[in-house]
């Protein structure tokens, strides 16, 4: 297969010989795909001599074990067979015979007390057990399939490519405008609101090929030099292949909807929790902005008026201080975290009241997260969480 | 270069077209030839303004183009970059010697390694010194480099058809043996 064959048609050959020592080597003649010149050319023959250490072959450099494609072919017709033959021995019918059927059957037949399940006997298609090869890239005659195989990265620069030829049939189709004379600058615009770009591992997943931060880099940049352009909206479909959409944080609120108790006053009923602190808290309609706490006023209950603050805060941003009720119960924690607890409780609650776009607004000012610090362990080898011991000299 | 020029004029050095003439018909006959033997052809080119019409250029003729970053090894160690019993281009095609730091591109080089012919358009800042059948001429402008494109399709073409005429004429059987 080697190159010099190819362009100048000679070939080598070796001559066995018996050297002490040393043995030769028979290289091959003539590599198969190779075009054959007229016989009339003289042929270079040449001895080789090697030893046995260069002929030991360097196992470890050979890569992992490539199996071709009859080989897989072959695997599959035995599992087929094998799988029919486990069914029959099973006493099921083979042509309804599922993998769990299988794996059952194998369990109950070679019974294994392993620990390690992967390393118990298995019967799977070969697709899950030989690992995936690349399909080769180029003919029978060696001419490789696709027009770029030889830059390394195919499928990425033929991408790039296609782009390319996008961008230049916008300009294309921005000279016949301008030739007309319908020229604008204020045409359709693409839509971009509301989704980001596909990130490396998308892009690596869609070209089936590992590339690289910049090489991901380059072509975002030439999708965003497209849109630059006046009339980018007549590739806009190819272009919306290569956004993904934005998840809406706020959709994912769970609100429960408004109850009506017994005077048809609405009211909804919200839990929170803080530290050690968990609260419960039932927001009533058409109220005065009582707030009962553990059967106690909030003024008895929480002294301190930064407690208070954090009670009325979810009011105060939604501006509906004196129009609501509030009856909770609260257990655990200290005087900061039942209050905290509360406040979680009371803004869930007030979800069911209000429109979509407040809801948006109380997720932004962060009534609607839970607060995650709780008290850290302390460490072995220091006094506290973070305090060390005295440091001493001696 | 020297050989090459016709002479220098407001510090502009003006390529003898003569020579330029002989220079591509040899090499646009060696081309043909290897394109009616069926051998794979590479254009190679580092010129970012003209990579979207060689790639184009050379999907057309059904060979080969790399316009893009040279990876080291790729015909030293092919069989590690694309797999093992790889078959390399027969002719490198480069319509700018030149890589975009204005050095010899690698792939001169290499192809010279691995006995490879090549065909360059040699600018007067280039080295012909290692191509097998360098072409002076412009690698700059436009218009050249959409006339060489255009030579070499109409070659390539052209060398095709021909063979497939023979094929027709003699009933010969495809080459796979």
């Amino acid at each position: 297969m080697s190159k010099m064959a190819a362009s100048s048609g000679r070939a080598l050959k070796s001559f066995v010989q018996g050297c002490c020592g040393c043995s030769s080597v028979i290289l091959p003649s003539i590599a198969r795909n190779v075009i054959l010149q007229k016989p009339a050319v003289t042929v270079l023959a040449r001895l080789v001599c090697t030893s046995s250490t260069l002929q030991r072959k360097n196992i470890a450099a050979a890569g992992p074990e490539k199996y071709t494609q009859e080989f897989i072919k072959k695997q599959i017709e035995e599992f087929n067979i094998g799988k029919r033959h486990l069914a029959n021995m099973m006493g099921e019918d083979p042509e309804t015979f599922t993998q769990e059927g299988i794996d059952r059957a194998i369990a109950y037949l070679f019974p294994s007390g392993l620990f390690e399940k992967r390393a118990r006997p298995v019967m799977k298609h070969p697709d899950e057990i030989f690992p995936k090869q690349r399909a080769v890239q180029w003919g029978e005659d060696g001419r490789p399939f696709h027009f770029l195989f030889y830059t390394g990265k195919q499928s990425y620069y033929s991408l790039m490519h296609d782009t390319f030829g996008k961008f230049l049939d916008i300009q294309k189709y921005q000279d016949s405008m301008r030739a007309e004379g319908l020229f604008s600058q204020d045409t359709k615009q693409v839509n971009l609101i509301g989704s980001r770009w596909m990130i490396k591992e998308e892009l690596e997943e869609i070209l089936v090929q590992p590339i690289s931060d910049h090489d991901c880099l380059r072509f975002i940049q030439l999708l965003e030099r497209i849109l630059a352009l006046p009339y980018c909206s007549i590739e806009e479909e190819y272009i919306q292949r290569f956004r993904r959409a934005l998840e809406v944080q706020s959709k994912k609120q769970k609100i429960e909807p408004l109850q009506y108790d017994e005077n048809e006053v609405a009211f909804s009923i919200g839990e929170g929790r803080r530290k050690t602190a968990t609260a419960t808290a039932t927001v009533r309609d058409n109220g005065s902005g009582n707030i009962t706490v553990n059967g106690v006023d909030y003024l008895l209950y929480f002294p301190v008026l930064q407690d208070r603050e954090q009670l009325m805060f979810p009011f105060q941003f939604l501006d509906r201080l004196g129009k609501h009720d509030m009856e909770c119960k609260v257990t655990g924690g200290g005087r900061s975290a039942q209050a905290g607890a509360i406040r979680l409780a009371t803004a869930r609650a007030l979800l069911s009241f209000i429109t979509e776009n407040e809801v948006e607004s109380m997720r932004q000012a962060g009534l609607l997260t839970p607060d995650p610090r709780v008290k850290e362990r302390q460490k072995p080898g220091q006094e506290g969480a973070r305090r060390k011991f005295t440091w001493n000299k001696r | 270069m020297e050989q090459y020029l016709f002479g220098c004029r407001l510090e502009q050095d003006i390529l003898d077209l003569d020579q330029t003439m002989e220079h591509l018909q040899q090499a646009l006959n060696f081309t043909a030839h290897v394109a009616y033997r069926r051998g794979i052809i590479l254009f190679v080119s580092r010129n970012r303004q003209f990579t979207h019409l060689i790639e184009s250029m050379a999907r057309d003729c059904g060979e080969y183009a790399h316009c893009r970053y040279w990876q080291g090894g790729l015909l030293t160690n092919a069989n590690v970059q694309y797999g093992k019993g790889v078959r390399l281009p027969d002719l490198i095609v480069f319509l700018s010697t030149l890589n975009n730091v204005f050095q010899q591109h690698v792939a001169v080089r290499d192809a010279a390694k691995m006995n490879i012919p090549t065909v360059g358009i040699v600018d007067s800042n280039c080295n012909p010194s290692l191509l097998t059948y360098p072409v002076p001429g412009n690698d700059d402008s436009g218009p050249a480099v959409e006339l060489y494109c255009k030579l070499f399709r109409m070659t390539i073409n052209r060398a095709k058809d021909k063979r497939r005429q023979m094929e027709i004429l003699y009933g010969l059987k495809s080459q796979n043996d």
